[in-house]
Protein backbone atom coordinates (compact mmCIF):
# COMPACT_ATOMS: atom_id res chain seq x y z
CA UNK A 1 0.00 0.00 0.00
CA UNK A 2 2.66 2.43 0.75
CA UNK A 3 4.62 1.23 -1.94
CA UNK A 4 2.18 1.94 -3.96
CA UNK A 5 1.07 5.46 -3.06
CA UNK A 6 4.97 6.86 -3.16
CA UNK A 7 5.31 5.01 -6.94
CA UNK A 8 1.72 7.44 -7.22
CA UNK A 9 3.58 10.47 -5.71
CA UNK A 10 6.39 9.80 -8.13
CA UNK A 11 4.43 9.80 -10.90
CA UNK A 12 2.38 12.89 -9.47
CA UNK A 13 5.79 15.06 -9.01
CA UNK A 14 7.42 14.05 -12.33
CA UNK A 15 3.79 15.25 -14.32
CA UNK A 16 3.80 18.42 -12.26
CA UNK A 17 7.57 19.28 -13.27
CA UNK A 18 6.97 17.91 -16.93
CA UNK A 19 3.63 19.71 -17.16
CA UNK A 20 5.05 22.91 -16.07
CA UNK A 21 8.46 22.21 -18.71
CA UNK A 22 5.74 21.94 -21.47
CA UNK A 23 3.64 25.19 -20.38
CA UNK A 24 6.77 27.01 -20.24
CA UNK A 25 7.84 25.75 -23.26
CA UNK A 26 4.79 26.76 -25.42
CA UNK A 27 4.47 30.10 -23.98
CA UNK A 28 7.60 30.32 -24.72
CA UNK A 29 9.48 31.75 -21.75
CA UNK A 30 12.46 31.97 -24.23
CA UNK A 31 13.21 31.24 -28.08
CA UNK A 32 15.88 28.80 -27.10
CA UNK A 33 13.54 26.57 -24.48
CA UNK A 34 11.82 24.13 -26.42
CA UNK A 35 8.42 21.90 -25.05
CA UNK A 36 8.67 18.76 -23.58
CA UNK A 37 7.07 17.26 -26.46
CA UNK A 38 9.70 19.21 -28.62
CA UNK A 39 12.10 17.36 -26.75
CA UNK A 40 11.26 13.87 -26.22
CA UNK A 41 10.72 13.93 -30.25
CA UNK A 42 13.70 14.77 -30.62
CA UNK A 43 15.33 12.16 -28.06
CA UNK A 44 13.63 9.27 -30.20
CA UNK A 45 15.26 10.87 -33.68
CA UNK A 46 18.66 10.73 -31.79
CA UNK A 47 17.97 7.70 -30.41
CA UNK A 48 16.75 5.89 -33.55
CA UNK A 49 18.80 7.04 -35.66
CA UNK A 50 21.69 5.74 -33.77
CA UNK A 51 23.49 9.33 -32.79
CA UNK A 52 22.51 8.73 -29.19
CA UNK A 53 24.69 5.06 -28.89
CA UNK A 54 27.50 6.47 -31.04
CA UNK A 55 27.75 10.07 -28.95
CA UNK A 56 27.75 7.58 -25.16
CA UNK A 57 29.97 5.11 -27.46
CA UNK A 58 32.52 7.70 -26.42
CA UNK A 59 31.24 9.70 -23.52
CA UNK A 60 30.82 6.76 -21.07
CA UNK A 61 34.73 5.95 -21.61
CA UNK A 62 36.23 8.53 -19.72
CA UNK A 63 33.23 8.35 -17.38
CA UNK A 64 33.06 4.67 -16.90
CA UNK A 65 37.02 4.63 -16.43
CA UNK A 66 36.99 7.97 -14.09
CA UNK A 67 34.32 6.82 -11.70
CA UNK A 68 35.75 3.63 -11.56
CA UNK A 69 39.44 5.07 -10.69
CA UNK A 70 37.37 7.24 -8.34
CA UNK A 71 35.85 4.76 -5.85
CA UNK A 72 38.43 2.60 -5.90
CA UNK A 73 40.85 4.98 -5.64
CA UNK A 74 38.94 7.26 -2.97
CA UNK A 75 37.71 4.60 -1.31
CA UNK A 76 41.13 3.27 -0.78
CA UNK A 77 42.73 6.62 0.11
CA UNK A 78 39.65 7.68 2.90
CA UNK A 79 40.34 4.44 4.36
CA UNK A 80 43.90 5.48 4.63
CA UNK A 81 43.44 8.62 5.57
CA UNK A 82 40.58 8.00 8.07
CA UNK A 83 43.49 5.32 10.00
CA UNK A 84 46.57 6.91 10.07
CA UNK A 85 46.41 10.16 11.45
CA UNK A 86 49.56 10.72 9.53
CA UNK A 87 47.95 10.22 6.28
CA UNK A 88 45.05 12.85 6.95
CA UNK A 89 47.81 15.72 7.70
CA UNK A 90 49.31 14.48 4.33
CA UNK A 91 46.32 14.15 2.14
CA UNK A 92 43.30 15.75 2.91
CA UNK A 93 44.64 19.25 2.45
CA UNK A 94 45.03 17.74 -1.31
CA UNK A 95 41.82 16.80 -1.18
CA UNK A 96 39.69 19.68 0.48
CA UNK A 97 41.97 21.70 -2.64
CA UNK A 98 40.30 19.67 -5.45
CA UNK A 99 36.94 19.60 -4.25
CA UNK A 100 37.04 23.50 -4.12
CA UNK A 101 38.88 24.44 -7.22
CA UNK A 102 37.38 26.13 -9.71
CA UNK A 103 37.53 23.24 -12.56
CA UNK A 104 37.33 25.13 -15.89
CA UNK A 105 40.52 27.32 -14.89
CA UNK A 106 42.26 23.69 -14.49
CA UNK A 107 41.24 22.47 -17.67
CA UNK A 108 43.32 24.20 -20.29
CA UNK A 109 46.66 23.21 -17.53
CA UNK A 110 45.63 19.41 -17.79
CA UNK A 111 45.21 19.83 -21.47
CA UNK A 112 48.82 21.28 -21.66
CA UNK A 113 50.36 18.90 -19.87
CA UNK A 114 47.75 15.47 -21.31
CA UNK A 115 47.04 16.74 -24.59
CA UNK A 116 43.15 16.57 -25.87
CA UNK A 117 42.44 12.87 -25.41
CA UNK A 118 41.17 10.88 -23.06
CA UNK A 119 43.61 11.15 -20.52
CA UNK A 120 42.58 14.67 -19.42
CA UNK A 121 38.89 13.68 -19.77
CA UNK A 122 39.46 11.04 -17.05
CA UNK A 123 41.76 13.40 -14.74
CA UNK A 124 38.36 16.00 -15.08
CA UNK A 125 35.96 13.51 -14.38
CA UNK A 126 38.66 12.38 -11.07
CA UNK A 127 38.83 15.86 -10.33
CA UNK A 128 35.06 15.87 -9.63
CA UNK A 129 34.49 12.75 -8.65
CA UNK A 130 36.96 11.76 -6.16
CA UNK A 131 37.46 14.56 -3.19
CA UNK A 132 33.77 13.81 -2.17
CA UNK A 133 34.30 9.68 -2.45
CA UNK A 134 37.87 10.29 -0.40
CA UNK A 135 36.03 12.50 2.25
CA UNK A 136 33.56 11.04 2.81
CA UNK A 137 35.07 7.84 3.53
CA UNK A 138 37.12 9.50 6.14
CA UNK A 139 35.17 10.74 7.83
CA UNK A 140 32.89 7.86 8.26
CA UNK A 141 35.78 5.92 8.93
CA UNK A 142 37.03 8.20 11.73
CA UNK A 143 33.61 8.51 13.20
CA UNK A 144 32.94 4.65 13.89
CA UNK A 145 31.81 4.69 17.42
CA UNK A 146 34.98 3.95 19.58
CA UNK A 147 33.01 1.41 22.02
CA UNK A 148 32.70 -1.49 18.98
CA UNK A 149 35.98 -0.61 18.10
CA UNK A 150 37.44 -1.25 21.75
CA UNK A 151 35.18 -4.29 21.72
CA UNK A 152 36.75 -5.65 18.82
CA UNK A 153 40.06 -5.38 20.28
CA UNK A 154 38.72 -7.27 23.84
CA UNK A 155 38.16 -10.08 21.74
CA UNK A 156 41.10 -10.17 20.50
CA UNK A 157 40.12 -8.88 16.53
CA UNK A 158 43.16 -8.75 14.61
CA UNK A 159 43.75 -4.87 12.83
CA UNK A 160 42.45 -6.52 9.38
CA UNK A 161 39.35 -7.81 11.71
CA UNK A 162 38.54 -4.65 13.33
CA UNK A 163 38.86 -3.06 9.58
CA UNK A 164 37.15 -5.62 7.76
CA UNK A 165 34.15 -6.71 10.17
CA UNK A 166 33.50 -3.03 12.15
CA UNK A 167 34.76 -0.23 10.64
CA UNK A 168 33.91 -0.47 7.23
CA UNK A 169 30.02 -2.20 8.26
CA UNK A 170 30.23 0.67 10.18
CA UNK A 171 31.39 3.14 7.93
CA UNK A 172 29.32 2.02 4.75
CA UNK A 173 26.59 3.99 4.94
CA UNK A 174 28.24 7.35 4.72
CA UNK A 175 30.61 5.52 2.22
CA UNK A 176 27.80 4.77 -0.27
CA UNK A 177 26.69 8.44 0.44
CA UNK A 178 29.71 9.29 -1.08
CA UNK A 179 30.26 7.32 -3.82
CA UNK A 180 26.55 8.51 -4.83
CA UNK A 181 27.41 12.03 -4.68
CA UNK A 182 30.93 11.21 -6.54
CA UNK A 183 29.19 9.35 -9.12
CA UNK A 184 27.03 12.60 -9.92
CA UNK A 185 30.14 14.88 -9.99
CA UNK A 186 31.18 12.50 -12.38
CA UNK A 187 28.89 12.89 -14.81
CA UNK A 188 28.94 16.52 -14.35
CA UNK A 189 32.66 15.93 -15.38
CA UNK A 190 32.53 13.67 -18.07
CA UNK A 191 30.01 16.45 -19.95
CA UNK A 192 32.14 19.33 -19.00
CA UNK A 193 35.24 17.69 -20.34
CA UNK A 194 33.54 17.03 -23.73
CA UNK A 195 32.50 20.70 -23.63
CA UNK A 196 35.88 22.37 -22.89
CA UNK A 197 38.21 20.05 -23.85
CA UNK A 198 37.22 18.57 -27.73
CA UNK A 199 33.24 17.90 -28.00
CA UNK A 200 32.88 14.50 -28.32
CA UNK A 201 30.27 11.95 -27.57
CA UNK A 202 26.95 13.89 -25.90
CA UNK A 203 28.83 16.99 -25.44
CA UNK A 204 29.47 17.00 -29.37
CA UNK A 205 25.30 16.75 -29.36
CA UNK A 206 24.77 19.59 -27.02
CA UNK A 207 27.50 22.11 -28.55
CA UNK A 208 26.71 21.25 -32.08
CA UNK A 209 23.12 21.23 -31.68
CA UNK A 210 23.26 24.64 -30.16
CA UNK A 211 25.76 26.03 -32.66
CA UNK A 212 22.87 25.91 -35.08
CA UNK A 213 19.92 26.82 -32.93
CA UNK A 214 18.35 23.02 -32.67
CA UNK A 215 17.40 23.62 -29.20
CA UNK A 216 15.28 20.04 -28.67
CA UNK A 217 18.15 18.06 -29.68
CA UNK A 218 20.22 19.96 -26.94
CA UNK A 219 18.16 19.24 -24.14
CA UNK A 220 17.67 15.98 -25.33
CA UNK A 221 20.65 15.25 -24.64
CA UNK A 222 21.04 16.97 -21.72
CA UNK A 223 17.72 15.19 -20.47
CA UNK A 224 19.29 11.77 -21.82
CA UNK A 225 22.66 12.41 -19.26
CA UNK A 226 20.29 13.20 -16.48
CA UNK A 227 18.24 10.16 -17.22
CA UNK A 228 21.61 8.01 -16.97
CA UNK A 229 22.45 9.40 -13.70
CA UNK A 230 19.66 8.43 -12.31
CA UNK A 231 19.23 5.07 -13.30
CA UNK A 232 23.18 4.57 -12.37
CA UNK A 233 22.66 5.63 -8.94
CA UNK A 234 19.36 3.78 -8.51
CA UNK A 235 21.81 0.72 -9.53
CA UNK A 236 24.20 1.31 -7.23
CA UNK A 237 21.76 2.08 -4.09
CA UNK A 238 20.51 -1.84 -5.06
CA UNK A 239 24.23 -2.97 -4.70
CA UNK A 240 24.52 -1.13 -1.25
CA UNK A 241 21.43 -2.86 -0.06
CA UNK A 242 22.41 -6.18 -1.86
CA UNK A 243 26.02 -6.01 0.28
CA UNK A 244 25.19 -4.71 3.44
CA UNK A 245 21.10 -5.86 4.19
CA UNK A 246 21.64 -5.48 8.15
CA UNK A 247 23.55 -2.26 8.54
CA UNK A 248 20.57 0.13 7.17
CA UNK A 249 18.36 -1.70 9.32
CA UNK A 250 20.78 -1.32 12.16
CA UNK A 251 20.97 2.34 11.97
CA UNK A 252 17.10 2.83 11.74
CA UNK A 253 16.59 3.69 15.17
CA UNK A 254 19.93 3.57 16.84
CA UNK B 1 46.03 -3.89 52.89
CA UNK B 2 46.34 -7.18 51.40
CA UNK B 3 48.80 -8.60 53.65
CA UNK B 4 46.50 -11.43 55.11
CA UNK B 5 45.40 -12.62 51.41
CA UNK B 6 48.84 -13.09 50.47
CA UNK B 7 48.58 -16.73 50.85
CA UNK B 8 45.55 -16.62 48.22
CA UNK B 9 46.13 -17.40 44.63
CA UNK B 10 45.14 -14.35 42.87
CA UNK B 11 43.98 -14.11 39.15
CA UNK B 12 44.73 -10.85 38.92
CA UNK B 13 46.26 -7.92 40.89
CA UNK B 14 46.60 -4.21 40.63
CA UNK B 15 49.25 -2.83 42.33
CA UNK B 16 49.80 0.97 42.61
CA UNK B 17 48.03 1.84 39.83
CA UNK B 18 47.72 5.63 38.46
CA UNK B 19 45.68 6.93 35.77
CA UNK B 20 45.16 10.79 34.12
CA UNK B 21 42.65 11.53 31.03
CA UNK B 22 44.81 14.95 30.64
CA UNK B 23 44.18 16.81 33.58
CA UNK B 24 41.43 14.78 35.26
CA UNK B 25 43.26 12.38 37.65
CA UNK B 26 41.15 9.20 37.62
CA UNK B 27 42.77 6.94 39.38
CA UNK B 28 45.92 7.70 42.29
CA UNK B 29 47.74 4.47 43.64
CA UNK B 30 44.87 2.07 43.71
CA UNK B 31 46.06 -1.25 44.64
CA UNK B 32 43.52 -4.55 44.40
CA UNK B 33 44.01 -8.18 44.43
CA UNK B 34 41.40 -10.22 43.00
CA UNK B 35 41.57 -13.79 44.61
CA UNK B 36 40.76 -17.13 42.07
CA UNK B 37 37.67 -18.34 41.46
CA UNK B 38 35.86 -15.56 43.64
CA UNK B 39 33.57 -12.58 42.67
CA UNK B 40 34.74 -8.80 43.78
CA UNK B 41 32.68 -6.22 42.79
CA UNK B 42 33.39 -2.56 43.10
CA UNK B 43 31.60 -0.14 44.36
CA UNK B 44 31.86 3.73 44.22
CA UNK B 45 30.25 6.72 43.27
CA UNK B 46 29.80 8.09 39.65
CA UNK B 47 32.44 8.87 37.51
CA UNK B 48 34.97 7.60 40.30
CA UNK B 49 37.05 5.34 38.05
CA UNK B 50 35.21 2.02 37.82
CA UNK B 51 35.52 1.81 34.00
CA UNK B 52 38.99 2.60 33.89
CA UNK B 53 40.24 0.32 36.19
CA UNK B 54 37.71 -2.44 34.05
CA UNK B 55 39.29 -1.37 30.79
CA UNK B 56 43.00 -1.09 32.22
CA UNK B 57 42.74 -5.12 33.54
CA UNK B 58 41.41 -5.45 29.90
CA UNK B 59 44.62 -4.02 28.61
CA UNK B 60 41.95 -1.82 26.75
CA UNK B 61 43.59 1.75 28.50
CA UNK B 62 47.12 1.58 29.74
CA UNK B 63 47.75 3.01 32.76
CA UNK B 64 50.49 5.54 33.82
CA UNK B 65 52.35 3.51 36.16
CA UNK B 66 51.71 0.59 38.32
CA UNK B 67 51.35 -2.97 37.60
CA UNK B 68 48.32 -4.99 36.87
CA UNK B 69 48.91 -9.01 36.31
CA UNK B 70 46.50 -11.82 34.85
CA UNK B 71 47.67 -15.00 36.44
CA UNK B 72 51.05 -13.52 37.15
CA UNK B 73 51.55 -12.15 34.12
CA UNK B 74 51.86 -8.47 33.41
CA UNK B 75 49.08 -7.45 31.72
CA UNK B 76 50.12 -5.47 28.20
CA UNK B 77 46.71 -6.03 26.31
CA UNK B 78 43.73 -8.09 25.41
CA UNK B 79 44.17 -11.76 26.12
CA UNK B 80 42.14 -14.80 25.39
CA UNK B 81 42.08 -15.31 29.94
CA UNK B 82 39.37 -12.42 30.01
CA UNK B 83 36.13 -11.40 28.62
CA UNK B 84 34.75 -8.01 28.91
CA UNK B 85 30.42 -7.03 29.15
CA UNK B 86 30.80 -3.35 28.45
CA UNK B 87 28.44 -0.76 30.27
CA UNK B 88 27.21 0.70 27.04
CA UNK B 89 26.73 -2.54 25.70
CA UNK B 90 28.96 -1.95 22.62
CA UNK B 91 26.60 -4.70 20.24
CA UNK B 92 27.06 -4.37 15.83
CA UNK B 93 23.78 -2.96 14.99
CA UNK B 94 24.01 -4.53 11.73
CA UNK B 95 24.17 -8.04 13.13
CA UNK B 96 22.04 -9.96 14.40
CA UNK B 97 21.59 -11.17 18.37
CA UNK B 98 23.06 -14.61 16.98
CA UNK B 99 26.29 -12.86 15.27
CA UNK B 100 26.93 -10.64 18.20
CA UNK B 101 27.01 -13.11 20.50
CA UNK B 102 29.16 -15.55 18.28
CA UNK B 103 31.63 -12.46 17.59
CA UNK B 104 34.12 -12.91 20.12
CA UNK B 105 34.08 -16.78 18.54
CA UNK B 106 34.53 -15.34 15.12
CA UNK B 107 37.21 -12.99 16.15
CA UNK B 108 38.82 -16.00 17.61
CA UNK B 109 38.74 -18.10 14.45
CA UNK B 110 36.18 -20.75 15.62
CA UNK B 111 34.00 -22.25 12.92
CA UNK B 112 30.97 -21.01 11.90
CA UNK B 113 28.80 -24.02 12.61
CA UNK B 114 30.79 -24.60 15.77
CA UNK B 115 30.30 -21.12 16.99
CA UNK B 116 26.59 -20.97 16.13
CA UNK B 117 26.07 -24.29 18.55
CA UNK B 118 28.18 -22.31 21.63
CA UNK B 119 26.48 -18.82 20.50
CA UNK B 120 22.59 -21.01 21.19
CA UNK B 121 23.57 -22.08 24.83
CA UNK B 122 24.32 -19.09 26.07
CA UNK B 123 21.47 -16.79 24.10
CA UNK B 124 19.27 -19.37 26.06
CA UNK B 125 20.95 -19.12 29.07
CA UNK B 126 19.92 -15.63 29.29
CA UNK B 127 16.84 -15.94 28.19
CA UNK B 128 16.75 -14.87 24.29
CA UNK B 129 16.09 -17.78 22.84
CA UNK B 130 13.71 -16.83 19.58
CA UNK B 131 15.80 -13.79 19.30
CA UNK B 132 18.57 -14.78 17.23
CA UNK B 133 17.84 -13.30 14.43
CA UNK B 134 16.60 -9.62 15.29
CA UNK B 135 18.65 -7.01 15.21
CA UNK B 136 19.70 -4.54 18.21
CA UNK B 137 17.58 -2.35 17.10
CA UNK B 138 14.64 -4.31 17.74
CA UNK B 139 15.55 -5.18 21.11
CA UNK B 140 14.99 -3.14 24.04
CA UNK B 141 17.67 -1.95 26.71
CA UNK B 142 17.59 -4.87 29.34
CA UNK B 143 17.72 -7.56 26.25
CA UNK B 144 20.69 -5.54 23.87
CA UNK B 145 22.30 -6.05 27.73
CA UNK B 146 21.92 -9.61 28.05
CA UNK B 147 23.53 -10.13 24.47
CA UNK B 148 26.37 -8.58 25.17
CA UNK B 149 26.68 -11.31 28.46
CA UNK B 150 26.32 -14.02 26.80
CA UNK B 151 29.01 -13.17 24.05
CA UNK B 152 31.40 -12.44 27.10
CA UNK B 153 30.40 -15.87 28.34
CA UNK B 154 30.52 -17.31 25.19
CA UNK B 155 34.02 -17.10 24.70
CA UNK B 156 34.78 -18.98 27.90
CA UNK B 157 37.32 -16.87 29.74
CA UNK B 158 38.85 -17.49 33.31
CA UNK B 159 38.47 -13.62 33.99
CA UNK B 160 34.71 -11.89 33.58
CA UNK B 161 35.13 -8.54 33.71
CA UNK B 162 31.49 -6.87 34.28
CA UNK B 163 30.89 -3.45 33.79
CA UNK B 164 27.74 -2.84 35.69
CA UNK B 165 26.31 -6.26 33.39
CA UNK B 166 22.34 -5.76 35.20
CA UNK B 167 22.02 -2.08 35.34
CA UNK B 168 19.58 -2.29 32.36
CA UNK B 169 17.24 -5.58 33.25
CA UNK B 170 14.18 -5.89 34.85
CA UNK B 171 14.46 -6.18 38.88
CA UNK B 172 13.13 -10.47 38.15
CA UNK B 173 15.51 -11.06 35.59
CA UNK B 174 17.87 -9.14 37.57
CA UNK B 175 17.47 -11.53 40.74
CA UNK B 176 17.59 -14.14 38.39
CA UNK B 177 20.92 -13.23 37.44
CA UNK B 178 22.26 -12.48 40.51
CA UNK B 179 20.91 -16.38 41.52
CA UNK B 180 22.50 -17.49 38.03
CA UNK B 181 25.90 -15.72 39.00
CA UNK B 182 26.41 -16.91 42.39
CA UNK B 183 25.57 -20.64 40.35
CA UNK B 184 28.15 -19.35 37.88
CA UNK B 185 31.05 -18.53 40.56
CA UNK B 186 30.16 -21.87 42.86
CA UNK B 187 30.46 -24.48 40.04
CA UNK B 188 33.23 -22.89 37.96
CA UNK B 189 36.73 -21.87 38.80
CA UNK B 190 36.40 -18.30 37.18
CA UNK B 191 37.03 -15.32 38.89
CA UNK B 192 34.36 -12.52 38.32
CA UNK B 193 35.05 -8.36 38.65
CA UNK B 194 31.92 -7.17 39.02
CA UNK B 195 30.78 -3.55 38.61
CA UNK B 196 27.65 -2.22 39.91
CA UNK B 197 25.98 0.75 41.58
CA UNK B 198 23.78 -1.38 44.20
CA UNK B 199 24.84 -2.10 47.79
CA UNK B 200 22.57 -4.91 47.98
CA UNK B 201 23.53 -6.63 45.00
CA UNK B 202 27.09 -5.98 45.47
CA UNK B 203 27.04 -7.94 49.17
CA UNK B 204 24.30 -10.74 47.32
CA UNK B 205 26.75 -11.96 45.07
CA UNK B 206 30.15 -11.02 46.19
CA UNK B 207 33.47 -12.92 48.10
CA UNK B 208 34.80 -9.46 48.58
CA UNK B 209 33.32 -5.88 47.98
CA UNK B 210 35.79 -2.63 47.17
CA UNK B 211 34.33 0.23 47.90
CA UNK B 212 36.34 3.07 46.46
CA UNK B 213 36.56 6.85 46.80
CA UNK B 214 35.65 9.29 44.41
CA UNK B 215 37.97 10.95 42.05
CA UNK B 216 41.46 10.35 42.06
CA UNK B 217 40.05 6.56 43.35
CA UNK B 218 41.64 4.72 45.55
CA UNK B 219 40.31 2.03 47.40
CA UNK B 220 39.10 2.98 50.88
CA UNK B 221 37.69 -0.20 52.23
CA UNK B 222 37.58 -3.73 51.71
CA UNK B 223 34.53 -5.62 52.85
CA UNK B 224 34.01 -9.85 53.11
CA UNK B 225 30.53 -11.08 53.18
CA UNK B 226 30.88 -14.54 53.99
CA UNK B 227 28.83 -15.62 56.95
CA UNK B 228 26.28 -16.60 54.73
CA UNK B 229 27.54 -17.58 51.70
CA UNK B 230 26.24 -20.83 52.29
CA UNK B 231 22.97 -20.39 52.76
CA UNK B 232 20.70 -20.59 50.17
CA UNK B 233 19.74 -17.97 47.69
CA UNK B 234 16.32 -16.67 48.77
CA UNK B 235 17.29 -16.93 52.48
CA UNK B 236 20.43 -14.47 52.03
CA UNK B 237 18.00 -11.50 51.30
CA UNK B 238 16.54 -12.33 54.85
CA UNK B 239 19.65 -12.61 56.77
CA UNK B 240 20.90 -10.23 59.59
CA UNK B 241 24.19 -10.02 58.45
CA UNK B 242 23.53 -9.19 54.89
CA UNK B 243 21.65 -6.78 56.26
CA UNK B 244 24.28 -4.99 58.30
CA UNK B 245 27.01 -5.37 55.84
CA UNK B 246 24.46 -3.56 53.22
CA UNK B 247 23.44 -0.64 56.39
CA UNK B 248 27.15 -0.63 56.88
CA UNK B 249 28.05 -0.20 53.44
CA UNK B 250 25.73 2.59 53.07
CA UNK B 251 26.80 4.36 56.10
CA UNK B 252 30.30 4.74 54.61
CA UNK B 253 29.00 6.32 50.92
CA UNK B 254 26.52 8.31 51.99
CA UNK B 255 29.52 10.49 53.55
CA UNK B 256 30.12 11.09 49.72
CA UNK B 257 26.47 11.79 48.21
CA UNK B 258 25.91 14.76 50.57
N1 LIG C 1 38.21 8.98 27.54
C1 LIG C 1 38.18 9.85 28.58
N2 LIG C 1 38.70 11.08 28.46
C2 LIG C 1 38.69 11.95 29.49
N3 LIG C 1 38.18 11.68 30.69
C3 LIG C 1 37.64 10.47 30.89
C4 LIG C 1 37.60 9.49 29.84
N4 LIG C 1 37.00 8.38 30.31
C5 LIG C 1 36.68 8.67 31.59
N5 LIG C 1 37.06 9.91 31.94
C6 LIG C 1 36.91 10.54 33.27
O1 LIG C 1 37.45 9.67 34.23
C7 LIG C 1 36.59 9.54 35.34
C8 LIG C 1 36.29 8.09 35.60
O2 LIG C 1 35.50 7.58 34.54
P1 LIG C 1 34.90 6.12 34.55
O3 LIG C 1 34.16 5.92 33.28
O4 LIG C 1 35.98 5.17 34.85
O5 LIG C 1 33.88 6.21 35.79
P2 LIG C 1 32.90 5.11 36.39
O6 LIG C 1 33.30 4.89 37.80
O7 LIG C 1 32.85 3.93 35.49
O8 LIG C 1 31.52 5.88 36.36
P3 LIG C 1 30.05 5.29 36.17
O9 LIG C 1 29.71 4.61 37.42
O10 LIG C 1 29.21 6.49 35.95
O11 LIG C 1 30.10 4.39 34.98
C9 LIG C 1 35.36 10.36 35.03
O12 LIG C 1 35.41 11.51 35.83
C10 LIG C 1 35.46 10.73 33.59
O13 LIG C 1 35.09 12.06 33.42
MG1 LIG D 1 31.44 3.12 34.28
Amino acid sequence: MIRYRSYLLTFLSAFIVLGSWEIAGRIPVSYSFPTFVETITAFWVLLLDGTMFVAYGETLKPLVVGVLISAFLGIGIGLTIGLSKKFDWLLSPVFVVMQTAPLAALIPLLVMIYGIGLTSKVFVVCIMAMPVIVLNTSGAVRNTPASIIEMGQAFLGTKRDIILKIILPAASPIIFAGLRLGVSAGFIGAILAELKITPTGVGDIISYSRSIADYPSMYAAIMSIILLAVIFLNVLERIENFLFKGTRQGYASE
Amino acid sequence: MSNNTNDIDNAVTVSNVYKNYGDVEALRDLSLDFPRGQLTSLLGPSGCGKTTLLKIIAGLLPADSGEITVNSQPVTGPGPDRAFVFQDFALLPWATVMRNVAFGLELRGVNQSEREAIAEKYIGDVGLKGFENSYPHELSGGMRQRVGLARALSVDAQVLLMDEPFSAVDEQTRRKFQEDLLNLVKNENKTFIFVTHSIEEAVYVSDQVAILLPRPSRVSEIIRPEGFRHKDATSIRRDSEYLDIVDRIWASLRTYVE
